[in-house]
C-alpha cells in the first residue's frame, strides 16, 4: 500500500512541477481536460497487480523510477529524426515521425494529403482544428479502472492528428515510425487522435522503436474515431530492448456499418502492455483484433482487450498468439461484453500460446460478460507445445527436427501475420518473424527493421 | 535393400509386432496384408521412426545401415518414403515451402546445392502432371482442406518429389474411388525403377490389381504368417481373413 | 409467436419450489449476534475440547480483519452478521437422547416430507445418510453397519468427541481458516455437519449422504464436512439441501474438505436446492461454500459432481489441489438460475504433481433475470510436467433478461502440459425447438428436453437416484421460464 501512495506522489510532484509549461503551449480544450484527469488519477493511482485488469502485470520497476522527465523537445531532437529512414522494401506510405513523444519539425506541422486529408501534430492541430478536436478528443476513452489513460490525459503534450474528411480513401496507408532515442532514462507520454468521418477509408501503421539503450517509458493513448461506413485498420509493429516499457491505450469507436482491426505485432520489448478497446457503437459494425507476441529472456508482454458490443447485430473476432521462450511471460486478458440490447451478436475470441522452456511462463484469462440472449460467443484458450504429428510428418520428407519446429512456429505465427493486409509490410513481418524465431534479433540495441 | 529380423514393439505395454522378419530386395514390390488391428500401420511407422511404439527386440537395416538408430529425418534422406493412411494437415505451412525445404535438405545430405528457385518450379511442375495432381493443390497448405482422395495423391506427388529408393505406401487406396485409386496407383508405377522398392500396405486386393506385387505376405497378430506370390491376394479376396484365422487357430500357431 | 414464446418461457420458468414449507419443531437457540462469548457458547453447548474452541477463537480474530469478497460477479446486499442467530437446535425431548431411536415425530415427518426417511428400513437401499437440521445431527444411519468395515461415518460433532485425534489431525489443513472471509466465519461459529473416514483398502459398501435442512428463522447454517479416503479406498459423497420459503434472506456458509490418499477415489456429488428466493427476488439463501478436495497421494482422485438450481446467491468453487503425481480432478457441473438469482461459481484445478490431469465441464443455464457466472483457474506448476487440462464451458440463454458469463484464469508455467479451454455461449436453438415442434412436440416440452439434453452430461456423472432427481429439479427451476 505504501509503494502504490509513494508512487502516486512521485507523479503527482511531477504534475505539480511541470503542468505549467505544458499548459503555455497547449489548445485551451486539451487544457481543460488535465485537472479532471488528475483528479482522478490521483484516485485510481498506478495500477498494481490488485487491479484485475493488471493481475498478471507488473509495472511497480517501471513507475517507481525517477527518469529524466522533459515535456518539451530540444533542437537535438529535430536533428536526429531528421536521419532517420524506414527501410521497409516497397513499403509506400505517408510517413510521420513521431520522436520521444514529439512531433520532431519546426516548420511543416500539419501536411495536408490529396483529398484534405490532414496528417501530423496533434499540438498543433488542436490549434488549428479546434471544433474537430472538441468533438472527439477525450471522447472515447474508457479508464475507469485504469489511471494511466487519466495520466495521459492530464500530461501528454503532443503526438500525432490525423482526420481523414467524408468519402475519401486514402489508397497508400500513414506510417507513425515513432522513435525512442535519448542519452537519459526518459518517461514520455503521448497522444494520438485519429478520425475517419463517413464512408472513408484509412490504414495506420505505427512503428515502435528505440534507439539507445537506455531505460525508457512509454504510456500512450490513440483515440480512434471510424464514422459510419467506413474502414480502419491500424497495425503496431513492436521492437523495442530489454529495459524499455511500453505501455499503449487505443480507443477504437466504431459507428453503424463501419469495419475496423487493430494488429498488435510485437516482436521484442521489456515489457510491454497494449490495451485495445474495440466499441462497436452503430449496428452492423464489425471489429478484428489479432496479436502476435513472441518474447523470449525476462520479456514480459501483455495484451489486453475489450470489445464491446453496444448495438445489435454486430460482430467481433479476437485472434492473439504467442511463442514464449527462456523464462518470458506472456499474458492474454480478453474480454467480449455483449449490451443488454446488442441482439444478433457474433463474437469470437481466440488465444494459443506455445510454450518452449518450463521457465517460461503464459497467464491467460478469456472473458466471457453477456446480457443479451440472442448471441452466437465463443473463445478458446490452448497453451502447449507444437504438434508431434505434424513435426513426425515434416521429420519423414527429410527435413530436420530443428528446421521442422522453425517452420511449424513460423506457421502458427503467420495465422497472425496473414492479416496485416498492407502487403509490403505483411511480407516484411513474415521474414522478420522467421529470423526472430532463429533467434538472430535477440540483438536489438539498434532497431530490427534496420532503419537509420 | 530393407531386412526386418524379428522385430516386436509395443505400444503402452501392448505387445503389438511379435516378431516380424522380412526382406525386401532392390526392385521388388511387396503387399502386406491383413485384418485391422494386426499391426500394419505400426510396422510401417516403425520404419518410419515415429516413436509412439517402443521396439523391444530386433534388428532393421536399410541399404546396409541400421535403421532404428537414425532419427526420421535420416532415413527419409536415405531414401525411405513413408505413404501416411492419414496425412496430416499443416495450417500455414504452404506446399511450396515445405517440398523446396524437404527437396534441399536431401540435396544437402548428397553434397548437392540448393535447386534454384526456376529449376525447382520446373521438377514441381514435371511431377505434378506425372501424378496428376491439380496445380491448385500445391499453392495451398500443407493437406489442409484437402479431401481424402487429394491428400493420398499428394503422397504420392511427394514421393516422386523426394524420388525414394524405398517407398512404403500404407493403406494408400483406403477412401479411394475406382477412378481416384487408378490414378494414384499409375503414380506409383510410373515412379517405379528397376532399382527402387515399393511395400503396399493394404486391406484390400483391388489396390494390387493395378499395383502387381512380387511378393504378398499377411501379417495376423504381429506375425507374418504367409509368404506366397500375388495369387495370395486373390486368395484372400475369395476367402477372406477368418480362413487364415482358422489355419492359424488350427496349427496352434497363436 | 414470439409473445407466445415469451410466456410459454414465463410458465416453464415460474414453477413452485416444492420444499418451502416450515416445521413447527421446539427451537433451542443462542441469542442473535456474533463475538467470542457466542462462539464460547457454541462451544460449550456442543462439549467440545479446548483446542476445538481455541481454533474457533483464532478463526474468529481473523475473520474480524476480513472483508466480503468482491471479486465475484455479483450483487451481494449488506449482510449484517450481528442480525443472524449462529446456533439453533431442535428441542431435545424431555429424557430422551437425541440420537436414540426417539426421534421427534416432527422431525421425522420434515425429513419424510423431504423424502428423506430416517427409519432404516424405509431407507433406499444401499444410501446411508447424516440428516442435519439447522445447527445439529439428527440421526445417522447404518452406522452400525459401516462400522463394521471399518468406516466412520457420524456427525461432525460425534466425531469430534470418538476421534477426536483424526477430525484434529485433518480439521483445517485443506481450506485453513484464513483461507476467505466465509470459510474464517465457518471456522469460528461452524455447528455441525458430517465426518468421514474410510480405511485402508475399503471400498465403501454405500453411497453415504448428508441432507441439510434449514428450517429456523433468522438462523444461519453453517456446517462443516471432512472425508478422508485412506490408500486404494473408494467412496461416493451426496448431498442435498433445501430450506423453507421466508420473505429475508438467510445465510449458508459452508466448508468440505477432502483429503485423498494414495490409489484412493472419491466421488462427490451435490444437488442444492436451498430457497432461492421468489419471482421478484425476494428471500433466498445466500450461499457461500469453500469445498476443496487435496489430492495428497500418487493415482488419487476426486471427481466433484454438482446440480446448482436453489439458493439467491451462489458463490461456490469446489477445487482440487493434485499434489500426487497422476493424480485427477474432476469437475461437472450445471448450474440454473431464474428470476433474480445469481450465481458464480466454477472450480480451480491446481496441479502440482507430475502428469496431473483435470477435466472441466459446465453447463450453465441463465433464464429470467437471473445472472450466472463460470469462474475458473487452472493453474499448472513449474514441476507439474506432462499435465493435462481440458475445460468445456457453455451457457444458454433463455429469455433476453438474463446475463451469462465466462471467467477462465489459465495460468501455466510448464512447457510439457496442454492446457485447452472452450467455451460457448448461445440462445436456445430456434431450429432445435422447431425441429421438436414439426415433430408435434409443444414448445415447453422441447425446452424441458434440449434442456435436459444440454445437460445431459453432468447429470449422467450422478448417482441414479440422485440422477433422477436432479432431471425433475432442472424441470422445476426452469418452469415457466421459456422462449
Amino acid at each position: 500500500m505504501n509503494v502504490h501512495n509513494d508512487c502516486r506522489e512521485r507523479y503527482h510532484k511531477l504534475y505539480e512541477k511541470n503542468i505549467e509549461k505544458i499548459k503555455a503551449k497547449s489548445s485551451p480544450y486539451v487544457n481543460a481536460c488535465r485537472e479532471p484527469a488528475f483528479e482522478k488519477f490521483m484516485q485510481l493511482g498506478i495500477p498494481t497487480t490488485k487491479n484485475e485488469n493488471y493481475r498478471y502485470t507488473d509495472l511497480s520497476h517501471f513507475f517507481n523510477y525517477d527518469y529524466k522527465n522533459y515535456f518539451l523537445p530540444g533542437r537535438e531532437d529535430f536533428l536526429k529524426a531528421e536521419q532517420f529512414r524506414c527501410n521497409v522494401p516497397d513499403l509506400d506510405t505517408h510517413g510521420i515521425i513521431l520522436l520521444n513523444g514529439f512531433y520532431p519539425t519546426l516548420t511543416d506541422k500539419l501536411r495536408e494529403l490529396p483529398g484534405g486529408i490532414m496528417v501530423g501534430s496533434l499540438n498543433e492541430a488542436a490549434k488549428t482544428f479546434g471544433d474537430k478536436i472538441a468533438q472527439h478528443y477525450n471522447r472515447f476513452i474508457n479508464g475507469d479502472s485504469d489511471g494511466l489513460v487519466h495520466l495521459n490525459t492530464a500530461m501528454a503534450f503532443d503526438g500525432i492528428f490525423v482526420y481523414v474528411p467524408s468519402g475519401v480513401k486514402l489508397q497508400k496507408p500513414v506510417q507513425v515510425v515513432n522513435l525512442v532515442d535519448s542519452d537519459n532514462d526518459i518517461f514520455n507520454q503521448h497522444r494520438n487522435l485519429i478520425i475517419v468521418e463517413k464512408n472513408a477509408d484509412l490504414t495506420l501503421i505505427i512503428c515502435d522503436h528505440t534507439l539507445s539503450p537506455q531505460k525508457f517509458l512509454t504510456n500512450a493513448v490513440t483515440e480512434v474515431y471510424v464514422g459510419e461506413d467506413s474502414h480502419f485498420d491500424i497495425i503496431r509493429v513492436q521492437n523495442e530492448h530489454n529495459n524499455a516499457a511500453k505501455i499503449t491505450h487505443t480507443f477504437i469507436h466504431q459507428e453503424k456499418n463501419s469495419t475496423a482491426s487493430s494488429n498488435n505485432i510485437t516482436l521484442h520489448g521489456g515489457l510491454v502492455r497494449n490495451s485495445t478497446h474495440h466499441f462497436l457503437g452503430g449496428e452492423g459494425a464489425e471489429c478484428s483484433a489479432y496479436g502476435l507476441y513472441l518474447s523470449d529472456k525476462f520479456q514480459h508482454i501483455d495484451n489486453y482487450i475489450n470489445v464491446n458490443h453496444a448495438f445489435p447485430n454486430c460482430r467481433s473476432n479476437q485472434l492473439f498468439k504467442g511463442v514464449l521462450d527462456d523464462m518470458a511471460k506472456g499474458v492474454f486478458n480478453g474480454r467480449i461484453y455483449v449490451m443488454k440490447d446488442a441482439q444478433g451478436t457474433v463474437a469470437y475470441q481466440k488465444n494459443n500460446s506455445i510454450l518452449l522452456t518450463d521457465d517460461a511462463v503464459m497467464d491467460t484469462k478469456p472473458q466471457l460478460e453477456i446480457y443479451a440472449d440472442d448471441v452466437k460467443c465463443s473463445h478458446g484458450a490452448t497453451i502447449g507445445q507444437l504438434d508431434e504429428d505434424a513435426l513426425f510428418y515434416l521429420q519423414s520428407r527429410g527435413i530436420d527436427r530443428r528446421e521442422a519446429q522453425l517452420m511449424l512456429m513460423f506457421a502458427f505465427a503467420h495465422e497472425v501475420i496473414q492479416n496485416i493486409n498492407v502487403e509490403a509490410l505483411r511480407e516484411r513481418m513474415d521474414s522478420l518473424v522467421m529470423q526472430r524465431l532463429r533467434g538472430e534479433l535477440s540483438r536489438c540495441a539498434n532497431c530490427m527493421v534496420k532503419c537509420g | 535393400m530393407l531386412i526386418i529380423s524379428n522385430l516386436k514393439a509395443a505400444i503402452n505395454e501392448k505387445n503389438i509386432l511379435k516378431g516380424v522378419s522380412l526382406e525386401v530386395k532392390a526392385g521388388e514390390i511387396h503387399a502386406i496384408m491383413g485384418p485391422n488391428g494386426s499391426g500394419k500401420s505400426t510396422l510401417a511407422a516403425v520404419i518410419a521412426g515415429r516413436d509412439l511404439a517402443r521396439i523391444t527386440e530386433g534388428t532393421v537395416t536399410f541399404m546396409g545401415k541400421n535403421l532404428l538408430e537414425m532419427t526420421p529425418e535420416e532415413r527419409a534422406r536415405q531414401g525411405l518414403f513413408l505413404g501416411f493412411q492419414y496425412p496430416i494437415e499443416i495450417p500455414g505451412v504452404s506446399m511450396m515451402n515445405f517440398m523446396k525445404t524437404a527437396v534441399n535438405e536431401q540435396r544437402k545430405y548428397k553434397g548437392l546445392d540448393p535447386l534454384s528457385a526456376s529449376d525447382f518450379l520446373k521438377i514441381m511442375r514435371e511431377k505434378k502432371e506425372l501424378v496428376g495432381i491439380d496445380s491448385k493443390l500445391t499453392n495451398r497448405s500443407v493437406n489442409e482442406g484437402f479431401s481424402g482422395g487429394e491428400k493420398k495423391k499428394n503422397e504420392i506427388f511427394q514421393m516422386a518429389m523426394l524420388e525414394p529408393k524405398l517407398a512404403i505406401l500404407d493403406e494408400t487406396d483406403s477412401g479411394l474411388d475406382i477412378d481416384a485409386l487408378r490414378i494414384v496407383a499409375n503414380g506409383v508405377n510410373k515412379l517405379k525403377t528397376p532399382d527402387s522398392s515399393v511395400i503396399v500396405i493394404t486391406h484390400y486386393q483391388r489396390l494390387l490389381d493395378f499395383i502387381i506385387p512380387d511378393v504378398v505376405h499377411v501379417l495376423y497378430d504381429g506375425r507374418i504368417v504367409r509368404t506366397a506370390g500375388k495369387e495370395l491376394a486373390l486368395e484372400l479376396e475369395d476367402k477372406g481373413y477368418d480362413w487364415i484365422r482358422k489355419e492359424i487357430e488350427t496349427s496352434g500357431l497363436s | 409467436m414470439e409473445n407466445d414464446q415469451d410466456k410459454i418461457i414465463n410458465n416453464v420458468t415460474s414453477g413452485e419450489y416444492k420444499y418451502g414449507f416450515h416445521s413447527d419443531i421446539e427451537i433451542d437457540s443462542i441469542p442473535k449476534g456474533l463475538n467470542e462469548d457466542v462462539i464460547r457458547n457454541i462451544s460449550l453447548r456442543k462439549e467440545e475440547p479446548e483446542w476445538l474452541l481455541e481454533y474457533r477463537l483464532e478463526a474468529f480474530r481473523h475473520w474480524q480483519t476480513m472483508t466480503i469478497p468482491q471479486w465475484a460477479n455479483l450483487k451481494i446486499p449488506d449482510i449484517d452478521f450481528q442480525d443472524i442467530i449462529y446456533y439453533a437446535a431442535p428441542k431435545k425431548k424431555q429424557g430422551g437422547s437425541q440420537h436414540a431411536n426417539s426421534i421427534d415425530p416432527e422431525l421425522k415427518k420434515t425429513f419424510e416430507k423431504l423424502g428423506i426417511p430416517l427409519e432404516e428400513q424405509n431407507h433406499l437401499a444401499g444410501v446411508a445418510v447424516d440428516a442435519v437440521m439447522d445447527s445439529v445431527s439428527v440421526k445417522t444411519t447404518f452406522k452400525e453397519i459401516l462400522a463394521e468395515e471399518g468406516i466412520i461415518f457420524s456427525s461432525f460433532s460425534d466425531a469430534v468427541k470418538e476421534y477426536p485425534d483424526l477430525v484434529r489431525r485433518y480439521l483445517g489443513t485443506v481450506v485453513p481458516h484464513t483461507d476467505n472471509f466465509f470459510a474464517a466465519l465457518n471456522s469460528a461459529v461452524f455447528s455441525d455437519g458430517s465426518f468421514c473416514y474410510i480405511p485402508k483398502g475399503v471400498r465403501c459398501p454405500m453411497e453415504l449422504s448428508t441432507y441439510f435442512r434449514i428450517n429456523a428463522a433468522n438462523t444461519g447454517q453453517f456446517e462443516r464436512t471432512l472425508l478422508i479416503a485412506d490408500e486404494e479406498s473408494y467412496v461416493s459423497y451426496l448431498e442435498g439441501c433445501t430450506a423453507p420459503m421466508r420473505d429475508e434472506n438467510q445465510l449458508h456458509a459452508a466448508i468440505v474438505e477432502i483429503i485423498v490418499e494414495n490409489n484412493a477415489e472419491v466421488k462427490y456429488s451435490t444437488v442444492q436446492n436451498w430457497y432461492p428466493g421468489d419471482k421478484e427476488g425476494k428471500g433466498g439463501i445466500f450461499n457461500f461454500v469453500t469445498k476443496r478436495g487435496l489430492c495428497r497421494g500418487e493415482n488419487s482422485k476426486i471427481s466433484w459432481t454438482q446440480v446448482e438450481t436453489g439458493s439467491s446467491i451462489t458463490w461456490k468453487y469446489p477445487s482440487c489441489i493434485l499434489k500426487g503425481d497422476n493424480s485427477t480432478g474432476e469437475f461437472y457441473s450445471v448450474a440454473v438460475t431464474n428470476n433474480y438469482q445469481q450465481a458464480d461459481t466454477g472450480t480451480k484445478m491446481i496441479h502440482i504433481g507430475r502428469n496431473t490431469k483435470s477435466t472441466i465441464v459446465s453447463k450453465g443455464i441463465s433464464a429470467g433475470h437471473a445472472q450466472n457466472s463460470y469462474r475458473g483457474l487452472v493453474r499448472v506448476l513449474k514441476k507439474a510436467s506432462g499435465s493435462r487440462n481440458f475445460s468445456q464451458c457453455d451457457s444458454l440463454l433463455l429469455g433476453d433478461k438474463c446475463g451469462a458469463h465466462t471467467f477462465p484464469y489459465i495460468e501455466v508455467d510448464n512447457q510439457t502440459s496442454i492446457v485447452e479451454h472452450e467455451a460457448t455461449t448461445s440462445k436456445i436453438g430456434e431450429d432445435q425447438i422447431f425441429y421438436c415442434n414439426q415433430r408435434g412436440i409443444s414448445t415447453e416440452d422441447a425446452i424441458g428436453l434440449i434442456v435436459n439434453g444440454y445437460a445431459r452430461e453432468i447429470l449422467n456423472k450422478l448417482p441414479m437416484e440422485f440422477a433422477v432427481e436432479a432431471q425433475k429439479l432442472l424441470q422445476i427451476s426452469l418452469e415457466g421460464s421459456v422462449g
